[in-house]
């Protein structure tokens, strides 16, 4: 490699790079081989797994596991599958996602450009909310739904999910509205437009960005979680609660080949989010979030 | 706040209550289902709570209880051994990737999805998957026998004294790819000329990473470990689908143990009394970052 | 009563005052400019006649219709900022109309404004793209398109200029200054560079530290400032701020001052009034251009005096030569024709016009009044 085409400040000799390739890669087999392993035992008969070594591939291929996972394994006490747990997630994170995103746009958008005081005092709060541990409203939250009639319902745990998922899309919204430039807000006032039109007409037709961020984020949260679906999920537990029941239950024969194909049946929504808009998730984040 | 209100228009008065109307179903939600229910629990941490709420305040006793029992310890200790070992390996993982990577890769595109991929995936998929690879009789070490390698030995998840570290691996699996998104975007943000500057000035490319970026990172090594914190302590999920929190109870967090005190052994009390410490515990962390960040922001 | 009145207005930010008790009246067709140093509170008052800051004490009216409280979409004005604030996801043609749309203008009427400013500022071909695919100076213009569509009875200009570049900077201030004479429009226009507002204004605003140090038109701005603060913020180079006496002599008072080479220099007063002064100290403001050599001197002046002095040091500037040299202790710059040959470290023979020499009370440093 010449040393006039290296753009970057350092410049590295052949041993060293062929190193950092090796690491490189070995850390790419570190990430890729627990799925590897799970999506290939997910195609092997039951006693292929038990009886051989999980790294071969599937001497005999069969979808069999799959469609037990999906349609007739034995979840808790009834021999569902996975499915109707799926729609669960599926009528949980719809709702879920779309208020808090919502919310949080608005809410950015009083917090930079209305900005009144005390809104930073506001916006501290709902910031915390984000982080604290939610064993602290565990208690309190079962009261509350069971008060409400939403307890073990659909409606309880996407209002849980909206409430503490406004604070993330709140402060990726803020700022995101705060590097848009003030100015086009009091143009937009000279105009004439008002509080709503501003908000329609101007910012949101610019929010592309932060909206894959946050429904992003939002999805896989509301999707992945457990500790909240465990707690109130009652009657309509979500996926991940259904998978833990599936691969933790203690009767019979543990179908290995079942309870991957479940695994990754509940990771296949959040994976193809992340494959489709990965890449404009990671960018908006960085830009928006975690920059020091 | 016009001087003469009969001149001000209703339009404008109207457009100053807009917004904080606007806002006000958040800060109601917020309010009500944080701040309420952190000052509900705080206050059902100091009653005779069992199995549903009561209201009779008993003083610390949850918290001497609490404080003398030895699951709690085991929770704890655990805790501080997770909690360090993650972060620090997850720090140390993560920055190596990102300089790497930063190098002038080719293939880059392909090795970044694949470093964060798992951040895809919920904890309860990810605990499936290593349980299942960790376990001694059809896991990693029954392949290894398979291989020929007789005498390989990998039964952590089993023994009690080292299943916690198994559950740093399946964690530091999940989040490092992360962390070095972060570092990655902190090292592609410092100024290029900074860094010839530094070559000019003969700093070597070890001295130049030690003494010049790594110090320049600052902010994103100050995000990890507020993000890399809090999830430790919020932890969870993964413990449940990998180990259970067992063998017996050698791999009980605090969140695990506050879950199976108030809900399974009807401790009401001693659980709120466990998710106050380890509000607090969170709330130590994130208050001067918080305030940091907010004031920076002004 | 102006066309637009400022009457009393300050502004406050919880206890601290940024702006004092500021009083100026606008004529229909003017053109105020606001200029100062940053946070001289320029912008604040310029928003506060938008409407898009509260007003804390006094008032601002526009057409005789007091303007306090009332939203900036009702005060018929349009302002120009300093970003151009061009909605990026409207075109341009889009950006100009929207105003007229939130008002509620038809369609067709809409459409004809827009052609009628396009055509004015040459914008008809660039109407269907977005801002992101124009230059700096066609943003600029779309900016004044977006204002001028609207026919406000005020314009506000926001520091508009100062995002170009020099060249494009000059070009579009004859722009600004044609379009001015050609529409007659009500202008309030806030700047930091001091030229633009002499260039421009019918009228200039200097302020500082939140106070109106001077208003009045370019020329008085320029050759009788105020105060020693607005003598030397306009022109440039700035004014000259001599330390000198007054003293009699021949019967009419002389600033007495000390040159380079330790000598005393005797420099006789225009103003008769500097009689008053004898005896005491005063500053000497003098404009590089009143300092010159002989053959360089204003013509007209009724009022040349000799001054020797050694050169420190010479800058040829294409048009002129600039000489810095000590005069009463102090750096002096001196503006000699382009061709005058100047060797530094020798005396050189200056003709000083004190035609246009002021004076300052130290104290005060206010200008002595003529």
């Amino acid at each position: 490699m010449s040393g006039a085409t290296q753009s970057t400040a350092v410049s590295t000799g052949r041993i060293t790079r062929t190193l950092i390739y090796l690491v490189l890669l070995l850390f790419a087999l570190f990430y890729l081989l627990p799925f590897f392993v799970m999506v290939v035992n997910s195609l092997k008969p039951l006693d292929e797994i038990t009886g051989g070594n999980m790294m071969s591939l599937p001497q005999t291929w069969t979808i069999q596991p799959w469609l037990q996972a999906w349609s007739s394994a034995q979840i808790g006490v009834e021999p569902t599958g996975l499915r109707p747990y799926f729609l669960n997630s599926l009528l949980m994170v719809v709702p879920a996602v779309a208020i808090s995103t919502g919310l949080g746009a608005i809410n950015g958008y009083v917090l930079t450009k209305w900005r009144f005081r005390g809104d930073n005092i506001i916006f501290g709060l709902l910031l915390f909310s984000c982080f604290i541990p939610f064993q602290i409203v565990l208690i309190p939250m079962a009261t509350i739904l069971g008060k409400l009639g939403i307890a073990g319902s659909i409606p309880g745990l996407v209002l849980v999910h909206v409430v503490y998922g406004v604070g993330f899309t709140t402060l990726y919204y803020r700022n995101y509205y705060a590097a848009f430039p003030t100015e086009l807000v009091r143009a937009a006032m000279i105009d004439g437009a008002g509080f709503f039109r501003i908000f329609w007409r101007i910012l949101l037709p610019v929010s592309g960005p932060i909206t894959v961020v946050s429904v992003i984020w939002q999805f896989t949260n509301v999707w992945n979680d457990f500790l909240f679906g465990a707690s109130f999920g009652g009657q309509s537990q979500p996926m991940t609660v259904a998978l833990n029941n599936l691969v933790s239950s203690s009767t019979g024969v543990k179908e290995y080949n079942v309870h991957f194909a479940g695994a990754i049946l509940a990771a296949l929504p959040t994976l193809l989010v992340y494959i489709v808009a990965g890449r404009y998730f990671v960018r908006g984040l960085m830009a928006g979030s975690v920059k020091g | 706040m016009a001087s003469r209100a009969d001149d001000a228009d209703f339009r404008t008065k109207l457009q100053e209550w807009i917004p904080k109307l606007v806002l006000s179903p958040s800060v109601a939600l917020m309010l009500v289902f944080v701040y309420g229910f952190i000052l509900y629990t705080i206050y059902l941490s100091f009653t005779g709570s069992k199995m549903l709420p009561k209201y009779d305040l008993i003083g610390i006793d949850n918290y001497v209880r609490l404080w003398g029992l030895s699951a709690w310890w085991t929770a704890v200790s655990n805790l501080a051994v997770f909690a360090t070992l993650y972060i620090t390996i997850c720090t140390a993982i993560g920055l190596t990737l990102a300089i790497l990577l930063d190098q002038k890769i080719r293939g880059e595109g392909m090795l970044r999805p694949i470093y964060l991929y798992p951040m895809a995936l919920s904890f309860i998929v990810t605990g499936t998957a290593w349980k299942w690879f960790l376990d001694p009789g059809i896991g990693l070490e029954h392949t290894m026998h398979l291989w020929g390698w007789e005498s390989f030995e990998f039964g952590w998840i089993k023994d009690r004294n080292m299943a916690i570290y198994t559950i740093v691996i399946a964690a530091v699996w999940q989040t490092s790819g992360f962390v070095m998104a972060m570092f990655l975007a902190g090292l592609r943000g410092i100024d290029n000329e900074i860094l010839k500057a530094a070559q000019i000035d003969g700093a070597s490319n070890w001295s130049l990473y030690r003494r010049i970026v790594i110090p320049l990172l600052r902010p994103a090594f100050l995000s990890a470990f507020v993000i890399l914190a809090h999830l430790a302590v919020k932890s969870y999920d993964l413990v449940i689908a990998l180990t259970g929190g067992g063998p017996g109870r050698a791999t009980e967090l605090p969140a695990t143990f506050m879950y199976s005190y108030t809900f399974t052994r009807n401790q009401m009390g001693t659980g709120a009394a466990s998710a106050v410490i380890m509000l607090m515990t969170i709330a130590a962390i994130m208050m001067p970052y918080l305030y940091s960040e907010l004031k920076e922001k002004k | 009563m102006g066309f637009l009145d400022i009457s009393n207005v300050t502004k406050s930010y919880g206890k601290t005052e940024v702006l004092h008790r500021v009083d100026i009246g606008v004529e229909e067709g003017e053109f105020l400019v606001l200029v100062g140093p940053s946070g001289c509170g320029k912008s604040t008052l310029l928003n506060m006649i938008a409407g898009l800051e509260d007003i804390t004490g006094g008032d601002i009216s526009i057409r005789g219709r007091v303007m306090n409280g009332v939203h900036p979409s009702k005060r018929n004005i349009a302002m120009v900022f300093q970003s151009y604030a061009l909605y990026p996801n409207m075109t341009v043609g889009q950006n100009m109309t929207f105003g007229l749309e939130m008002h509620g203008v038809p369609k067709p009427e809409r459409d004809k404004a827009l052609t009628e400013v396009a055509a004015l500022l040459q914008l008809d071909k660039l109407l269907d793209r977005k801002p992101g695919q124009l230059s700096g100076g066609q943003r600029q213009r779309v900016a004044m398109g977006r204002a001028l569509v609207r026919e406000p009875d005020v314009f506000l200009f926001d520091e508009p200029l100062s995002n170009l570049d020099a060249k494009l900077r000059v070009d579009m201030r004859t722009e600004i200054k044609k379009l001015h004479a050609k529409l007659k429009t009500t202008i309030v226009y806030v700047t930091h560079d001091q030229i633009e507002a002499l260039t421009l204004s019918t009228r200039i605003a200097v302020m500082n530290d939140g106070y109106v140090q001077q208003l009045g038109t370019p020329k008085e701005v320029y050759d009788t400032p105020a105060n020693i603060f607005v003598a030397t913020f306009m022109g440039s180079p700035a004014m000259n701020i001599i330390p000198a006496q007054v003293a009699m002599q021949d019967g009419a008072p002389h600033a007495v001052l000390t040159n380079a080479a330790g000598e005393t220099v005797q420099l006789r007063f225009s103003q008769e009034n500097m009689v008053d002064w004898v005896g005491r100290d005063i500053l000497l403001g003098l404009r590089p251009e009143a300092l010159t050599d002989p053959e360089g001197a204003d013509r007209k002046s009724q009022n040349i005096a000799a001054l020797s002095n050694p050169v420190a040091v010479a800058e040829p500037a294409g048009s002129d030569t600039f000489v810095t040299m000590t005069l009463g202790g102090r750096d002096v710059i001196a503006r000699l024709r382009a061709d005058t040959s100047v060797t530094p470290g020798t005396s050189f023979d200056f003709a000083v016009n004190m035609e246009k020499a002021v004076a300052f009370d130290p104290e005060t440093e206010r200008r002595i009044p003529a």
